[in-house]
C-alpha cells in the first residue's frame, strides 16, 4: 500500500492521529500515533504532516537487528527487540512511539487507516506503485 | 468510568495547593459534562456575596464525555465563572485542541480558586501540575505569548492565553488558543487575569477509557461518513460561518451603525467569498473536525498587516456591519488587534460602535476620545480598541467595562442604544422584525448571545432548518422575517433551541454538524452510549439540558441583585426606533410584543411572571427532590 500526502489540504484536525492510535493500539490516545502534524503558526500559517517514509534509519540504528525490510516496509520483530529505543531516538521524523504496556517501540506499518479517515484527502492511498512522496 | 478521563483537579492559587479527586459518577449521570459540570460547580461552590474579580471567584475548565473521542468535531472546551460582564452565570466555550489534551492528561475538569501573588501560568503534563512564573510573558499579546510558550515547552503543548486586556480586567476579555480560537464571551479572560494567570499549558499522553473501543470507532466512522454525505459538507465548509453574511444582510438582520439599521450595501466586500479570495492561506480545523470553519489568512491594510484566523461571521457582522468597515482586509485587521489585546470581537465591536454613535450625538467629546472617530474608518476603530483594551485613558477605562456600565455613566440618552442584555453585548443579528430571535437574545442565560438559541431561520421560513439549507434556498420573496409569528410559537422555537444547542456543550463536541449541516442528533446519543457504556437517548440528553438551563437561571437570580423580568428586556432602540432602511424598513417590535414574548416564554418554561423557576418546575426538572 502506498500512502500519499498533500500537506496543503491538512487542517490540523488530528483525526488521523487518533485513528492511528485506535487501529494500532486499541487506545483513544493520539500521543501513540505513528505520524504527527506540525502547525507552523502564526507565520506562515501552514500544516505539515510528518510520517514514516520507510527510510530505514530505524533499522540502521538497531543494535539488535530487530528491524527488517520486506516488500518496501520496515517492521519490528518484537521477539528480537530489546526495547533499547535507539530506533525511536534515531527516527528523523520523530514518528516512532513507545508502547506503555511492554516498552517496545512501534512504527508505521502502512495500514492506511490515517488515509481512510482523513476527511480532506491530505493523506490518501495511491492506486499506483509510485514511491512514497518524500518530505 | 468510560468516556471520561476520571479525575477533577482543584488548584488553589493563594495556597499553591493542588488536589486531585475522582470524578463522581452521580455528577456525570446528572449533569453529563462541560456546561453541566460548570453550572453544578458554580451553584454549589461559588461563595456568597463576592465580586467577579475577588480571589474567591471560581474559574472552571470543563470537558464533556465526548471530548477527545473519535467523532466529528470533538474538541470543545468549556469555561465557567461568575461573569465580570453581568455579575451572573458565565460560561464560554471554544473549539481547538485544548479539551482533548486535558482529558489525555487525565482530567475532565480543572477548578481554579484563589489568586497567585505574582504573574503565573499553569503547567499540566499528565500527573505533573505546577504553577510557574509568567513574569516574562505578562504584558504580551495573546498570540505572542502562545508562540513563546510553545517555543519554551514544545509544539505538542496546547495552550490558553489571555492578552493585555485580561490582565487589565477588561470585562469582555477573552481566552485565546491555537492562534485564533477564542472563548470570547462573558469576560472570563479577565477572571484569569484577576488571578494573575497568564496562560494554561497542557500536554497529555494517556488514554481515555472507552466501554467498547471497536464499536465506538465503528460508530464514529459512520458519523464521519454521514456528515460527509450532507450537502452542506461541500457547500457550507469552504466559507464556514462567513458564508452566511450575504443571507443575513438580505433578510435585513445584519446590524449596521451600532444597530441603527439592519442592512448594508457593502456585504459583497466583506462576505465569505472575500475571505477566501483575499485572505485565506489554510483551513484550520478544531479537533477531529471534518468541516473547519477556521480560515487562517493574512490581511494587509493601510494601518498594518497581520496573520489572523478569521474573520468569522460574528466578527464580520460587528466590524463590517456595526462599525461599517468596508473591506474584508480591514475587518480582519480589527480582528487581529482584538485577538492580540485579548478582547472578544463581538463585545469590542459593539463597544466601539456605541462610542462612535455617542461621539456623533455629542455625548462624548474629541478630547475624551483623543481624536475624532467615525463609522467605517479603520484608524478610528483601532484607536477605540486600544483605548478599551489597554485602558489608555479615563474614557478607555469606562468603555472597558462594556456598554451597559458606560451608558449608565454617559447618560440616559445613550442607554437606549447601548446594545446589550444583562450587561453582555448583543451579537451579529439585528431582530426588530425577528421576534423569535429577539426572544432568544433576551433570555440567553449569559446575556445577549446567539449560540444558546439561533432561531432566525424560524423567523424567516417558519420552521427549523439547517443553516446550509437556509442560505442555499435562493431568493423567493420570502426572505424576510415574519413578524406575525405568535409569541407562543416564538417561545416554543426558542426553548427547543435553548435545549438542543447547549446539549452539545454538555457533551463536549461541536453542534455545527447538526445546526449548520443537518446531521441528525440521535447519532450523538448513540455515540455517548457506546463510548460511556451508559445507554441514553437524545430526549434524555435534552432533559438534562433543560435542567441545566434552569440551574443557570437560578445562579444568575442568586448572584445579581434585583434579577428578574426586567433583566430580560432588550435595549429601547429595538422597541422605540423603527428600522430606518433596508428590507425591514419601518419595522419595530412593540414593547407589548416583548411582554407577550416573555409571558409565553415564562409560562412554557414553568417560571413565574418575574422569570424565576417555580418550585414545581425545579421538582419536574430534577433540581430539587419531589
Amino acid at each position: 500500500m502506498n500512502l500519499k500526502f498533500n500537506h496543503d489540504n491538512c487542517s490540523g484536525c488530528g483525526v488521523c492521529k487518533l485513528a492511528c492510535s485506535i487501529k494500532n493500539f486499541n487506545q483513544v490516545n493520539p500521543s501513540m500515533a505513528l505520524l504527527r502534524i506540525h502547525g507552523v503558526f502564526p507565520d506562515p500559517g501552514k500544516y505539515h504532516i510528518y510520517f514514516c517514509d520507510q527510510c530505514g534509519i530505524c533499522a540502521d540504528s538497531c543494535p539488535a537487528d530487530a528491524i527488517e525490510i520486506e516488500e518496501g516496509m520496515y517492521t519490528i520483530d518484537e521477539d528480537v527487540c530489546t526495547a533499547c529505543h535507539e530506533c525511536v531516538d534515531a527516527c528523523p521524523h520523530s514518528v516512532m512511539t513507545i508502547k506503555k504496556a511492554d516498552e517496545l517501540p512501534a512504527k508505521c506499518i502502512l495500514c492506511g487507516e490515517c488515509a481512510t479517515v482523513c476527511p480532506r484527502q491530505a493523506i490518501y492511498m495511491a492506486d499506483t506503485q509510485e514511491k512514497l512522496e518524500v518530505i | 468510568m468510560f468516556g471520561y478521563a476520571g479525575k477533577i483537579v482543584r488548584i488553589n492559587l493563594t495556597d499553591q495547593e493542588i488536589t486531585k479527586a475522582p470524578l463522581s459518577e452521580s455528577l456525570c449521570k446528572e449533569f453529563i459534562g462541560g456546561r453541566g459540570f460548570v453550572a453544578k460547580t458554580l451553584y454549589d461552590e461559588l461563595p456568597p456575596d463576592i465580586e467577579p474579580f475577588d480571589a474567591e471567584n471560581l474559574f472552571i475548565i470543563a470537558t464533556g464525555p465526548l471530548s477527545g473521542h473519535f467523532l466529528p468535531a470533538s474538541g470543545k472546551t468549556h469555561f465557567g465563572s461568575k461573569s465580570p460582564a453581568t455579575g451572573g452565570y458565565a460560561d464560554s466555550n471554544m473549539g481547538g485542541h485544548f479539551g482533548p489534551a486535558l482529558k489525555y492528561a487525565g482530567y475532565d475538569m480543572v477548578i481554579i480558586t484563589g489568586k497567585s501573588q505574582t504573574p503565573s501560568y499553569l503547567y499540566i503534563e499528565d500527573d505533573v501540575i505546577e504553577v510557574r512564573s509568567a513574569d516574562q510573558y505578562w504584558g504580551q499579546g495573546s498570540f505572542v505569548c502562545e508562540d513563546a510558550l510553545k517555543k519554551e515547552l514544545g509544539d505538542d503543548f496546547q495552550i490558553l492565553t489571555i492578552g493585555p486586556a485580561g490582565e487589565n480586567l477588561v470585562t469582555f476579555a477573552c481566552i485565546s488558543h491555537d492562534f485564533g480560537r477564542q472563548a470570547g464571551r462573558t469576560g472570563i479572560g479577565a477572571v484569569l487575569g484577576s488571578k494573575n494567570i497568564k496562560a494554561v499549558a497542557v500536554k497529555g499522553s494517556g488514554s481515555i477509557p472507552v466501554a467498547d473501543v471497536e464499536e465506538a470507532y465503528s460508530k464514529g466512522k459512520e458519523a464521519f461518513q454521514k456528515v460527509s454525505q450532507k450537502p452542506g459538507f461541500k457547500g457550507w465548509t469552504p466559507e464556514g460561518t462567513a458564508g452566511i453574511t450575504d443571507w443575513v444582510n438580505e433578510v435585513g438582520a445584519l446590524p449596521a451603525r451600532n444597530f441603527q439599521t439592519s442592512h448594508i450595501d457593502h456585504s459583497h466586500r466583506i462576505n465569505g467569498k472575500m475571505v477566501l479570495e483575499s485572505l485565506k492561506i489554510t483551513d484550520k480545523g478544531c479537533y477531529c473536525c471534518p468541516t473547519p470553519c477556521g480560515k487562517y489568512g493574512h490581511a494587509e491594510t493601510s494601518m498594518g498587516s497581520a496573520h489572523v484566523e478569521g474573520p468569522e461571521f460574528e466578527t464580520i457582522s460587528m466590524f463590517g456591519g456595526c462599525c461599517m468597515l468596508e473591506s474584508i482586509e480591514e475587518v480582519a485587521y480589527a480582528n487581529f488587534v482584538c485577538d492580540e489585546l485579548g478582547i472578544d470581537t463581538i463585545s469590542a465591536g459593539v463597544v466601539a460602535s456605541f462610542a462612535i454613535e455617542c461621539f456623533e450625538k455629542g455625548l462624548i467629546t474629541e478630547d475624551q476620545i483623543g481624536k475624532k472617530v467615525q463609522f467605517g474608518d479603520l484608524s478610528s476603530i483601532l484607536h477605540l480598541l486600544n483605548m478599551m483594551g489597554l485602558k489608555e485613558n479615563e474614557l478607555g477605562r469606562l468603555l472597558s467595562r462594556g456598554v451597559k456600565t458606560a451608558s449608565e455613566s454617559i447618560g440616559t440618552a445613550s442607554e437606549k442604544f447601548a446594545i446589550h442584555v444583562k450587561g453582555l453585548e448583543w451579537t451579529g443579528y439585528e431582530c426588530r422584525n425577528a421576534p423569535s430571535m429577539m426572544l432568544a437574545y433576551m433570555t440567553a442565560d449569559i446575556g445577549a448571545h446567539h449560540n444558546r438559541a439561533w432561531v432566525l431561520g424560524q423567523d424567516v421560513v417558519g420552521a427549523a432548518t439547517s443553516v446550509h439549507d437556509l442560505i442555499t434556498a435562493g431568493a423567493d420573496g420570502e426572505k424576510r422575517p415574519k413578524a406575525e409569528i405568535s409569541a407562543q410559537e416564538s417561545a416554543e422555537y426558542v426553548i427547543n433551541s435553548q435545549h438542543i444547542r447547549p446539549a452539545f456543550d454538555l457533551l463536549g463536541c461541536c453542534r455545527l454538524q447538526l445546526m449548520e449541516l443537518g446531521f441528525e442528533p440521535e447519532h450523538y446519543a448513540e455515540l455517548y452510549s457506546v463510548i460511556t457504556g451508559r445507554s441514553i437517548t437524545w430526549s434524555e440528553i435534552i432533559k438534562v439540558s433543560e435542567k441545566v438551563w434552569n440551574l443557570t437561571r437560578l445562579i444568575s437570580a442568586r448572584e445579581i441583585n434585583g434579577f428578574g423580568r426586567h433583566s430580560d428586556y432588550p435595549p429601547a432602540r429595538f422597541y422605540e426606533e423603527p428600522t430606518p432602511s433596508g428590507p425591514n424598513q419601518g419595522y419595530c417590535i412593540s414593547f407589548d410584543h416583548i411582554e407577550m414574548l416573555l409571558d409565553a416564554y415564562y409560562e412554557k418554561r414553568g417560571w413565574d411572571k418575574n422569570g424565576i423557576p417555580t418550585e414545581e418546575t425545579l421538582k419536574r426538572v430534577g433540581l430539587i427532590q419531589p
